[in-house]
């Protein structure tokens, strides 16, 4: 009798197996559910990723990267007759490097600073209003931002749709982004690192140059290529800023293409259909390159 | 900002002054133009609540997958990645994806005609909200400390009463402000509501009806208004940044208050 268990005796396993089941029943239940939407949320990745790759990769051609786009005649010649599409985006992808390389000058160079400032002063009354305003600019909707910057430079300083507009928007959208990246990788850096080049007599400028940068450099250029990589796909602030351009075009105070802007044009355009997908295949590519580029940095850095 | 998109709107305000807001009459032919923001503030509300409410379980299983179940392990890190990912698929790609594929299914199973409508944008939009939901609830529930969790363990809690009687009540305040925040996003959301919606004029009926937002209006509608239209069309981006921000100010509230 001694070595029987408590748990064992009859009238004890009449009553605990019922209820015991029951929330364990209910437990997996439960854990099944789980599994199942977390499979249906990331199964979304890969039918979207898999349709571009699937519909798209036979338009990705050397012509694709080297030539601009077709008109809608020659598109509708070039289906009749069941070959591909002509032409390619260089005008879009060349566009969007240009807006983003613009885009990148501004927003850097002020969005680093800002967020030097605000490590350096966390506590006064200005940072605080900074770091709201920057919390607000960041939830302002894309095309919000667009119809701003429309009002802003291509009433007032282009008279009409140009580059710099464009550029102007997507730095509006980089910058809180890199405001608040460059703040969270300065706060990560140890104290004594800083103190000890403060004891050393440097002065203050060249701590910020020589220590505070260098340290945190892996996280600023992860929050860099974040940013980029979010603006790169940005279609509707462009709409009404740089509106498009079926030419490739230098000069700063023009339109120019851009490749989202071209997937709506060709989204527009039935005979088109076939560039959608390669270009939102490339674009997508690209964008997703540098999202994980940016995580793989992420993940290495080490101070 | 403000300042200059209240200077654009000047015209348009003056014009309607309150009426503006709970007109339904958008009306741009010339000599009778007419322009109330009431059902685009109703169809941007619709769809992005229907999304809230889709994303809802989405969401919300995927941050238990990552930051309870499977916390830690190599297949909670893949599911994160997985899911960030989602974050960086451009809008407009998402709306293609929406046009081409999720449009012909639904009218294949025979929910609507044509495709359009605020059902599928509000599914779209939720796919494109889940990882600005998940984000910031998974830190909070891996935040939920140990101690508790252990103690309700030790006292013969399941998983399942963990998560809903210690996890819950604790993160409850993350988790919320963590929908506010994407939802502040979907109403937001443009081009991939534009290609779905349908751009009909109307004050949505139902589930299925289509109608229209206020951010696809303005891109629907920008390249072609002048005058008093495009006046109207700036006070509908003041309305929308208007609301926007006081979405996020609440989010933002709510982290500040519990976290």
């Amino acid at each position: 009798m001694d070595k029987t268990n408590i748990l064992l005796d009859k009238k004890r396993t009449e009553v605990i197996p019922d209820s015991f089941i029951g929330r364990n029943g209910r437990n997996r239940v439960f854990l099944g559910v789980v599994i199942f939407f977390s499979i249906l949320t990331i199964s979304m990745v890969f039918l979207i990723i898999g349709t571009m790759l699937f519909k798209g990769y036979h338009q990705i051609n050397w012509a694709f990267f080297t030539q601009t786009p077709p008109n809608t005649f020659e598109a509708m010649m070039a289906k009749s007759a069941g070959n591909i599409i002509p032409g390619g985006i260089v005008n879009g992808i060349l566009g969007s490097l240009y807006l983003v390389a613009i885009a990148s000058l501004i927003a850097i160079p002020l969005g680093v600073l800002i967020g030097i400032y605000l490590y350096e002063n966390s506590s006064k009354k200005y940072a605080g209003l900074i770091r709201d305003i920057t919390d607000i600019l960041q939830g302002v909707p894309s095309i919000v931002i667009g119809l701003i910057v429309y009002l802003w430079v291509v009433v007032n300083i282009t008279k009409g749709y140009s580059v710099l507009a464009g550029s102007v928007a997507l730095a509006l959208m980089m910058l809180p982004l890199i405001i608040r990246s460059t703040e969270e990788s300065l706060k990560m850096i140890p104290d004594s690192l800083k103190e000890a080049a403060i004891a050393l007599g440097t002065p203050y400028y060249k701590v910020i140059l020589r220590v505070l940068i260098p340290t945190s450099f892996t996280g600023l250029m992860t929050g860099i290529l974040l940013a980029i990589s979010r603006i790169l796909g940005e279609t509707a602030p462009l709409m009404l800023t740089t509106l498009g351009n079926p030419a490739i075009n230098w000069n700063i105070t023009k339109p120019v293409g851009a490749v989202p802007l071209l997937i709506w044009q060709f989204y527009n355009d039935p005979n088109m259909v076939d560039l959608i997908w390669s270009s939102s295949l490339f674009l997508m590519g690209f964008v997703l390159i540098l999202n994980l580029l940016s995580k793989w940095i992420g993940a290495r850095r080490k101070i | 900002m403000v300042l200059s998109l209240v200077r654009g709107s000047m015209t348009s305000i003056h014009e309607f002054g309150w009426k503006f807001l709970i007109s339904s009459d958008w009306n741009p032919t010339k000599g009778e133009e007419n322009y109330g923001a009431l059902l685009f503030i109703v169809g941007t509300l619709f769809t992005s609540i229907l999304a809230l409410i889709i994303a809802l379980p989405l969401a919300f299983s995927t941050s238990l997958f990552v930051a309870e179940y499977f916390r830690d392990t190599r297949m909670a890190s893949i599911v994160s990645t997985l899911v960030d990912l989602l974050a960086g698929i451009p809008s407009i790609i998402y709306g293609l994806w929406g046009f081409y594929i999720l449009r012909p299914f639904i009218v294949s199973i025979g929910l609507t005609p044509q495709g359009y409508g605020i059902f599928t944008s509000g599914l779209i939009l939720a796919i494109m909200i889940v990882p600005y939901a998940t984000s910031l609830s998974n830190t909070t529930i891996m935040m939920v400390s140990n101690e508790l969790k252990e103690a309700a363990y030790s006292l013969g809690a399941t998983r399942l009463e963990v998560i809903w009687n210690v996890i819950l009540p604790n993160a409850r305040s993350g988790i919320t402000a963590s929908y506010i925040l994407a939802f502040g996003r979907a109403l937001g959301e443009t081009l991939a509501v534009t290609m779905l919606i349908g751009n009909a004029n109307i004050i949505p009926t139902g589930l299925f009806s289509t109608g229209n937002t206020m951010a696809s209006v303005i891109a629907n509608q920008f390249g072609e208004a002048s005058g008093l239209q495009l006046s109207a069309l700036i006070e509908i981006g003041l309305l929308l940044f208007v609301i926007t921000t006081i979405i996020n100010a609440v989010g933002k509230f709510i982290i500040k208050r519990f976290a």
